[in-house]
């Protein structure tokens, strides 16, 4: 039994906006996989509910006329896996979210509960940066649209004004498209675990596959909130894919990210596992890429 | 037809695998008040003040307790027998609620509501005030003079320092020419993570107070009850159902006293305390963290001409078992490699952290640990094989102990190496495992240890066994020894069958609840004693109905008892073969007749004098991936003597959960504690890191089966063993892929970034930038 | 509270049911204290150890950490739903009892409900992915071993084909 102040339930995206606005102290509730938790464990005890849980609508994944790929808000983590586009399109999302605690979490979580908490470790958030994703929210005034780094504003805060649900999460179509993407999660055991440090990395390579044309890299529990590694990225595009071009690429990541020492695991241990995952993520990469190293 | 050695299905097994099985929760009315416990949230400190006011408020609260208004009648939680004599008796540092608290997560107070979000939302309302007090965490700290002082009674902080002695230490060391091997080992703090946390429920019942628990020893937590209750135990009733595991924690009291004193208080109403995960991690108990300082001075051939053990082994907060899972743990180094000139000392010390008490293997993972790991030091300081090293100067047969009168009758660790190598390949692969370079290495390592079968001649051993015939010539049986799901219920009605000669085994129904005012008095499961010590029983009291059956036989059929046996539960006449009676005809007859009705039951109480040596090995075969920090477990293997099997299938289940234990206790598993506040960091399944399905290889166990002399059934020890020998077979295993050691649990990647940047293996990154 | 109970529609275990629920209960609350069905254990209450696993349109659940008012319109399936009419166990039950995948039974309902799932995929699985499909839930006493054997033995048996296991 949660200690449940009151509990709404949205029966369409603008019943839950309606709710939202009426309701300015309620929190949003998608999936439960943290919202419920924080609830037992004090954190969230007493606080009111909005439950989108039930709006089937924002479930799925479909390419939009333009071809960005448009992943509804509340598709699991599981249906994500298992959706043929994401397959086709953007493996690595795939890949990502299976690695989410087990499958029963798997098929409970979504995607937009995993980004709306703002967390640094969220398994979908490493590759949704690394692929420029476009977070979708609907409020009284419609749909807009922002980048996710624009979303996440501090660690636990992202930009969700008033009345505002997020309704969907796109890949914009050039991000996606000729693109290969690995990714690394790194934590203490290979299920139930929440990342020590989750790395992601997407390449573009010359139609020759000898020059890496694009090459994106984004980190979790590299920094208080999912982030890229831009002087990276700079110092591999454009250039011969060579090992030791890898090898330069993956110690550059220590100008960008900036993890911080906790019990969980020491700075020093996660600045070398980024390293290590940046090298490793981009060999991947590059093999799926259909290039040699 | 013979039901021991035979693999048959479990007796619980229809019920298990259907969900009908009761536990604790399953039977609890579902009108039970909540009792949820406030806990304090400084490390050490005295309560000034309990503030309960604003919590009286939140609708639903019926009482909140508070540790001011609880008795005056400290008890002891240890689930050890009682001994008559006060000097042996466990100490009794335990109040049902503590103004002296003395860690994070001490019980102050105690709400009860009539729901469990009322009962939460007051337990957050409670408002305590502290005189807090400084702590430490450390148990060699602990010791400093100055330290913080845990228990008046105890200035140091030493609960108990036990020694041995043999030979003459300081001049065995002086001959020439010795090799001097001197190292510190350290072992995490690690909890049980049964998936059933505890649970009890009481309330009254024709005067009495019945609790209802998630425990292993009933009836040693009725005498708790009673003792910390002030009640005479006679009034108390502890009634034990299916339980999710209990690996050792539930072999200690835990929250029974206070349910059945908060029942009291409310009239004999029923109320239920079931500890949620976060406070089963503090608030339970937990395997203590031991560290050993070693010191072997070894001739260039090996031998060993003086040892020194010096352990350390951190208590928490309250005595539990106190000093007598390190007394074992010391116990086992003189014993496991001789050596004529000794010296030990183990320190048992309290600190601010969660009490340790029992835990699935009672100080010999630690033991093992150490010693293991010291064993491959000394090797590679004289450039030994360390299976040649073993073999030649382990525990040689013959070997007796002068203490537990134990013997090494056979040659079991040959045996058991020999069957290892064979089946792992562990020559071949540990010398071709040498020597590799690359970042992701190979590396084969093997452990052995030592354990002691029950509790005897520490404290009292014994089995009471109560066996009734019923009218179809089943027979119901009932013991004191718990069924926790080990699988000791099937065990003993294989045992029983074959001693009554009954054609199934299925055809003995064992009584698995426990209820202490109807089971035989019996001490519950523990020491890896069951199937040992209800061996006895079951063959005496077996016996025993056996002859009052023949007796009753001669009755009806006239052939003398001489004459008779019983054979797939009939009758035989022994001459000629004949069936006489089939046993349903005789029990039928035996209840109803007009002539001479009797009910054929027997009971009775076998007290043991024996202690059984248990012995193996693990050989673990690991991939190392160095830039990573990470080990994964390819194969790894159990290899056990444990005497004769009584059902070889579900003896392989009880090392695989060993092994599994030993894999957690070797790369992740570790309790940790803020070294600011004395607050446990990682109390929870997702942050302490018990193994999960995919962190395992599949786990292999072999045996080796010489029949122990001192069991009816030539049985002993399995259930704790497995989780022994395995952190020091993982060790080895790195030290053959890479060369570098571990020397504190667990080898997680924290550890393992240590000690491969120390190795130079991997670098520091930011030098390189 | 204003809206304290609900009444919800469902399927569970084969039967339509229609219940009143507190908005504040947990499916695993509402099936084991209105429906009585206690072999939704619970182990944790905050999803980690699946214990309390049900399944829900064919998918597992944590049900802990699943609002009971969720139910509504759901076809829910617990453990109580395998037996055949006769009392007779279903092969993956059976299974379990026969390779000793069964100790203290606590996380038994929770993994057998994962592996109906598993089972009626129709698919066949190499180790990895069976022991994915099987990594939320946690178990002290079998080291997975014999849950694994049980339900890999089972998935071979399904599927017609000989058993590979060294």
């Amino acid at each position: 039994m949660y200690d449940i102040k009151e509990y709404y339930e949205s029966r369409s995206v603008a019943d839950a906006v309606a709710l939202r606005l009426a309701h300015p102290e309620a929190h949003v509730i998608a999936g439960g996989s943290d919202v419920l938790v924080q609830m037992r464990d004090g954190h969230r005890a007493g606080v009111e509910l909005i439950s989108i849980y039930m709006l089937d609508e924002l479930r799925g994944v479909r390419l939009e006329e333009n071809g960005d790929l448009r992943i509804g808000s509340l598709t699991s983590f599981s249906h994500i896996t298992a959706d043929p586009l994401i397959q086709k399109y953007i493996r690595v999302l795939g890949e990502a979210v299976d690695m989410v605690g087990g499958p029963q979490i798997r098929n409970i979580g979504t995607i937009g509960g995993n980004t709306c908490n703002g967390v640094t470790s969220a398994d979908s958030a490493s590759t949704l940066h690394a692929y420029e994703a476009v977070v979708e929210l609907t409020g009284p005034d419609g749909a807009r649209r922002l980048p996710i780094r624009d979303f996440y504003k501090k660690a636990k805060v992202v930009d969700i004004r008033p009345g505002e649900i997020q309704t969907a999460i796109l890949i914009p179509k050039d991000s996606y498209e000729d693109t290969f993407g690995y990714y690394i999660k790194y934590a203490m055991r290979n299920a139930l675990d929440i990342a020590t440090n989750g790395c992601s990395v997407n390449v573009r390579l010359s139609p020759d596959k000898k020059t890496f044309e694009r090459v994106r890299i984004a980190y979790g529990v590299a920094g208080p909130i999912p982030m890229r590694a831009p002087t990276a990225e700079a110092a591999l595009c454009g250039q011969p894919v060579t090992m030791e071009n890898v090898e330069r690429f993956a110690r550059t990541v220590l100008a960008d990210i900036n993890p911080r020492d906790s019990w969980r695991a020491s700075k020093a241990l996660r600045q070398h596992v980024a390293v290590e995952s940046a090298k490793r993520c981009v060999i991947e990469s590059v093999k799926r890429a259909g290039g040699v190293l | 037809m013979q039901s021991v050695g035979k693999s048959v299905a479990r007796v619980d097994a229809f019920d298990k695998a259907t969900g009908r099985a009761k536990y604790t929760d399953d039977l609890c009315d579902r009108n039970a008040l909540i009792t949820r416990v406030v806990r304090s949230t400084v490390a050490h400190g005295i309560v000034k003040s309990v503030d309960i006011s604003q919590a009286l408020q939140v609708p639903g609260v019926v009482r909140i307790f508070t540790c001011f208004d609880v008795p005056d009648l400290p008890f002891p939680t240890a689930g050890h027998p009682w001994s008559v004599e006060e000097a042996h008796q466990d100490i009794a540092d335990r109040y049902l609620l503590n103004r002296h608290v003395r860690y994070y997560g001490d019980d102050v107070a105690a709400v009860v509501a009539e729901n469990e979000v009322a009962a939460a939302q007051a337990a957050r309302l409670v408002k305590v005030e502290y005189e807090t007090l400084p702590f430490v965490l450390d148990a060699q700290k602990a010791m400093e003079p100055g330290a913080p002082v845990l228990h008046e009674d105890y200035p140091d902080n030493v609960l108990k320092h036990t020694s041995i002695r043999k030979g003459d230490y300081e001049a065995a060391i002086r001959e020439p020419g010795l090799i001097c091997v001197d190292k510190w080992y350290d072992t995490a703090t690690v909890q049980h993570c049964h998936i059933e946390n505890h649970i009890a429920y009481a309330y009254e019942e024709s005067g009495k107070i019945v609790v209802v628990s998630s425990t292993q020893i009933p009836h040693i937590v009725r005498r708790t009850v009673g003792q910390a209750l002030g009640v005479d135990w006679g009034r108390i009733r502890v009634i034990k159902p299916y339980i999710g595991g209990g690996f050792g924690n539930k072999q200690d009291t835990l929250y029974e006293p206070l349910v059945a004193w908060i029942c009291m208080q409310l009239g004999g109403r029923l109320v239920k305390l079931d500890v949620p995960r976060e406070d089963t991690f503090v608030s339970n108990r937990v395997r203590h963290a031991i560290r050993f300082h070693l010191i072997s001075y070894v001739r260039p051939d090996g031998s060993f001409a003086a040892r020194k053990v010096e352990l350390y082994s951190n208590q928490g907060a309250y005595a539990s078992h106190g000093h007598s899972i390190a007394a074992k743990a010391l116990g086992s180094f003189p014993q496991l490699y001789p050596c004529d000139n000794f010296e030990g000392d183990a320190w048992t010390v309290f600190t601010n952290k969660s009490a340790a008490g029992a835990m699935r293997g009672y100080g010999m993972p630690q033991a093992s640990w150490a010693g293991e790991c010291h064993i491959d030091d000394i090797c590679r300081a004289i450039g030994a094989d360390p299976l040649a090293y073993r073999r030649a100067h382990l525990m040689p047969v013959g070997y007796k102990d002068g203490f537990s009168k134990n013997e090494l009758y056979y040659d079991t660790f040959n045996q058991c190496f020999d069957k290892a190598e064979q089946i792992m390949d562990y020559s071949r692969k540990h010398a071709a495992y040498r020597g590799q370079t690359g970042d992701v290495r190979k590396g084969i390592g093997m452990a052995t240890f030592w354990y002691n079968t029950a509790v005897w001649p520490i404290s009292l051993e014994h089995s009471s066994c109560r066996m009734v015939l019923n009218q179809d010539g089943s027979i119901q049986l009932q013991v004191g020894e718990t069924e926790i799901g080990q699988g000791a219920d099937t065990a003993y009605a294989q045992m029983a069958a074959d001693v009554l000669g009954l054609k199934d085994y299925r055809d003995v129904h064992v009584i698995s609840t426990q209820d202490t005012d109807v089971t035989p008095f019996g001490l519950g499961a523990y020491a890896s004693r069951q199937t040992y010590v209800v061996g006895f029983s079951i063959a005496q009291t077996g016996a025993i109905l056996k002859q009052k059956i023949l007796d009753y036989a001669c009755e009806i059929t006239r052939c003398p008892v001489s004459n008779m046996e019983i054979i797939d539960s009939n009758i035989v006449r022994t001459v000629d073969g004949r069936i006489l009676v089939s046993l349903k005809d005789l029990a039928t007859e035996a209840f109803y007749s007009l002539t001479h009705s009797v009910h054929l039951t027997a009971e009775s109480t076998y007290q043991i004098k024996n202690n059984a040596y248990s012995f193996g090995c693990c050989c673990a075969e690991i991939t190392v991936d160095i830039p990573m920090c990470r080990i994964t477990v390819d194969k790894i293997l159990n290899v056990h003597d444990c005497g004769k099997l009584i059902n070889p299938q579900l003896a392989e289940a009880q090392v695989h959960g060993g092994m599994s234990m030993g894999i957690g206790y070797a790369l992740s598993e570790q309790l940790l504690w803020d070294e600011k506040t004395g607050k446990p960091l990682n109390n929870n399944l997702l942050d302490y890191k018990l193994s999960s399905f995919m962190d395992h290889p599949r786990l292999q166990a072999a045996f080796v089966e010489n029949p122990e002399p001192t069991s009816p059934f030539g049985t002993k020890a399995l259930g704790e063993p497995p989780a022994c020998p395995v952190a020091p077979a993982i060790r080895a295993a790195l030290e053959n892929a890479t060369g570098v050691v571990v020397d504190d649990l667990p080898m997680n990647p924290h550890n393992l970034f240590k000690a491969f940047t120390k190795a130079g293996l991997i670098h520091d990154p930011w030098r390189e930038v | 509270m204003e809206n304290q109970y609900r009444i919800i529609h469902f399927n569970l275990n084969g039967k339509d049911v229609t219940c009143m629920t507190d908005v504040r209960a947990s499916l695993t609350d509402l099936l084991r204290n209105d429906f009585r069905l206690t072999s939704v254990k619970k182990g944790c209450e905050v999803g980690e150890c699946g214990a309390c696993t049900v399944l829900i349109n064919g998918e597992g659940f944590n049900s802990c950490i699943y609002l009971a008012v969720w139910a509504d319109g759901k076809q829910i399936r617990t453990l109580e739903s395998l037996l055949g009419p006769n009392g007779e166990l279903s092969d993956i039950q059976q299974a379990f009892i026969d390779e000793a995948a069964i100790q203290c039974g606590f996380c038994t309902p929770g993994f057998l409900l994962t592996a109906v799932e598993i089972l009626e995929s129709g698919k066949l699985y190499t180790d990895a992915e069976l022991r994915k499909l099987l990594s939320g839930h946690l178990c002290r006493c079998t080291g997975y071993e014999n849950i694994f054997k049980a339900v890999k033995k089972t998935m071979y048996r399904r599927l017609g084909q000989p058993y590979p296991d060294a």
